[in-house]
């Protein structure tokens, strides 16, 4: 050890030293922005000559009057409920059609992960060309298959499950690389097993595989839950939270209050419902994953 | 986020050597005509995955007149992506996101490896509350704080350029978890031994700790890679200009424009734009697939 190091204090001091850039960066923009956010939702947009003003809960008030806002956040929470169960049994799906080395997997594997590595945007200029109506793809073959022509992105009633697709086709094969990684460090010896005691195929599965899959269930759900918070580009893309607000995500609307109409203070109450969100996802994790799982 | 695999990987044991019975692997395979079910299932939602992509590279090779009719004697042609190169600046965008990528991963490994050995190797007071605070950052990331970034940019005046793109990415929390993880695995023996041979920490770390770790570089650079390269949100609220647009949001900004909504050159500015990102992953499948699961599987 050199000589700074060798007391116990010198050594706590080279650990805090060691940490400080990152430490520093991480204040600067993960933790003070969130409380600076609490504190500017209790003040006024300021514009132009005019400061900032406390006005205490107004901003929140405004929240509850706003349609838009339940609107998001209804919205929100049936993209999260849609997106999340079908792209994880999916990922399962792929995974173990993956794993059990069925003739082309490697083409399987590649055409699954591809869509994760493309940007979102390109992801969605992609599917605007695929959900234009009369002569998009999809238009194309439901015409052929005798369907009248529909406008997916224009009218109320489809335009978020059309999102939805869209976010299911980018995020299921994100997923199947950890199902993928939980299958293969699954001992062979739990199947030889098995098959001795003479379970069958779809016993095995449901009594072994899956209980041993429920930590990467659980790991993935969370990033599924964050992933349908954070993840905003395709409707800046696609729909830009029309018709009529209907695929406007929470992330939108803040991006939309904060960016187009600079009304910050109104932004910053909107990010604050968020954060809470967000800090009860964290806090489900932590108790359900913290519980049911060990670590390796 | 940690991931915990309830069953270890399976190690070969002295036992194994010694019993003649190898595991019979992969027991449950499907065979016969569930296989060939279960082929088929597979093959058609592979085929539905590639589909959109095909189709945009179907679009973006042939002239416009053929953009949406499946005719297969049409002629190839790359004039859609000369008319792209040249609608937009993507020269420009492409300069913009290497340089981008490369100080965010560069300023990442520094940070990210400082942080780490001192959460792995030393015992300070505060460990625990720092570990802590620092896996917040997993839940709440830059990309939802973005008005407050902002202001903060703003304050500091450096809106409108690539380091502001990148600042808020540089101490990554997940690096910090996956490295210290990492480290943590590092025998204790070797830390000893390099100090008796008169190291410094930081020497320590350099000689002992970094290669140990490549793996983990390797695996935590290329997400961080296509991380950066994909990411839109905050480089949009941020850049205003050519200069420091990264090529997402210049992609963006060229099919939003008046185009007449010309798909061919639009998708011929998507593959454009997706092009090495594509490329890299065709060339190194494997090691992006790895690096994703070894990234995962902490």
């Amino acid at each position: 050890m050199s000589a700074a190091s060798r007391t116990r204090a010198g050594e706590w001091l080279y650990a805090w030293m060691l940490l400080l850039p990152a430490a520093a960066l991480l204040a600067l923009f993960t933790h003070y922005p969130a409380i600076a956010n609490l504190w500017h939702s209790f003040f006024s947009t300021p514009r132009g000559a005019r400061k900032a003003l406390f006005v205490g809960a107004d901003n929140y008030r405004q929240l509850v009057d706003d349609p838009i806002f339940w609107q998001a956040l209804t919205n929100n929470l049936w993209y999260a409920l849609g997106t999340i169960p079908v792209s994880i049994a999916l990922a399962l799906a792929m995974a173990l059609w993956v794993n059990d080395r069925l003739p082309g997997r490697g083409f399987l594997r590649l055409a699954y992960f591809t869509p994760t590595i493309l940007p979102m945007i390109a992801v969605a200029n992609i599917w605007l060309f695929f959900y234009t109506p009369e002569y998009g793809l999809l238009e194309q073959v439901l015409g052929k298959l005798g369907f009248a022509s529909h406008n997916w992105l224009g009218s109320k009633s489809t335009a978020l499950p059309a999102v939805m697709v869209v976010a299911i086709w980018k995020e299921a094969g994100f997923f199947m690389i950890f199902y993928l990684a939980a299958l293969q460090s699954m001992s062979p010896y739990l199947a030889e097993a098995a098959a001795i005691e003479g379970a069958s195929r779809w016993y095995f599965f449901r009594r072994v595989t899956f209980p041993l899959l429920i930590p990467t269930t659980l790991f993935v759900l969370v990033n599924a839950v964050i992933n349908a918070f954070r993840l905003v580009d395709h409707i800046v893309v696609m729909t830009r939270g029309g018709p009529d607000n209907a695929t406007s995500l929470l992330l939108y609307h803040i991006y939309e209050t904060g960016f187009r109409f600079w009304d910050s203070a109104y932004a910053a109450a909107l990010t604050m419902v968020l954060l809470v969100l967000l800090a009860l996802t964290a806090l489900a994790q932590f108790v359900f994953l913290e519980r049911r799982t060990h670590y390796r | 986020m940690v991931q915990r695999i309830a069953s270890g990987p399976w190690r070969p044991t002295a036992d194994d050597a010694t019993t003649l019975m190898t595991p019979a692997t992969h027991v449950y395979e499907p065979l016969g005509f569930g296989r060939a079910l279960e082929t088929a299932a597979a093959w058609l939602l592979g085929f539905l995955w590639v589909l959109p992509l095909l189709y945009a590279f179907w679009t973006a090779f042939h002239p416009a007149e053929f953009s949406t009719r499946l005719d297969l004697s049409a002629p190839l042609t790359l004039d859609n992506f000369v008319k792209a190169w040249h609608a937009a600046p993507f020269a420009r965008y492409f300069a913009n996101t290497v340089m981008l990528v490369t100080m965010v991963l560069a300023a990442q490994l520094v940070l990210v490896t400082l942080a780490a050995y001192a959460l792995a190797r030393f015992d300070f007071p505060g460990r625990n509350v720092a570990f802590a605070l620092i896996l917040a950052q997993l839940m709440v990331m830059p990309d939802v704080l973005i008005v407050e970034n902002y202001r903060t940019m703003t304050a500091l005046g450096i809106k409108d350029t690539i380091l502001a793109i990148g600042l808020p990415y540089m101490a990554s929390a997940f690096g910090i978890f996956l490295l210290r993880q990492t480290f943590k695995t590092v025998p204790r023996e070797l830390d000893d031994a390099a100090r008796v041979e008169g190291c410094t920490p930081l020497q320590t770390l350099w000689k002992v700790y970094v290669p140990l770790a490549r793996p983990t570089y390797l695996a935590y650079a290329l997400v961080s890679v296509s991380y950066h390269w994909n990411n839109f949100l905050w480089p949009l609220i941020i850049t205003n200009s050519v200069e420091t647009r990264p090529v997402t949001v210049g992609l963006q900004v060229f099919s939003a424009t008046d185009q007449g909504i010309d798909w061919s050159i639009i998708t011929a500015a998507t593959l454009l734009s997706t092009g090495p990102l594509l490329v890299a992953f065709l060339l190194f499948q494997r090691q992006f697939v790895q690096s994703f699961m070894r990234a995962g599987i902490r």
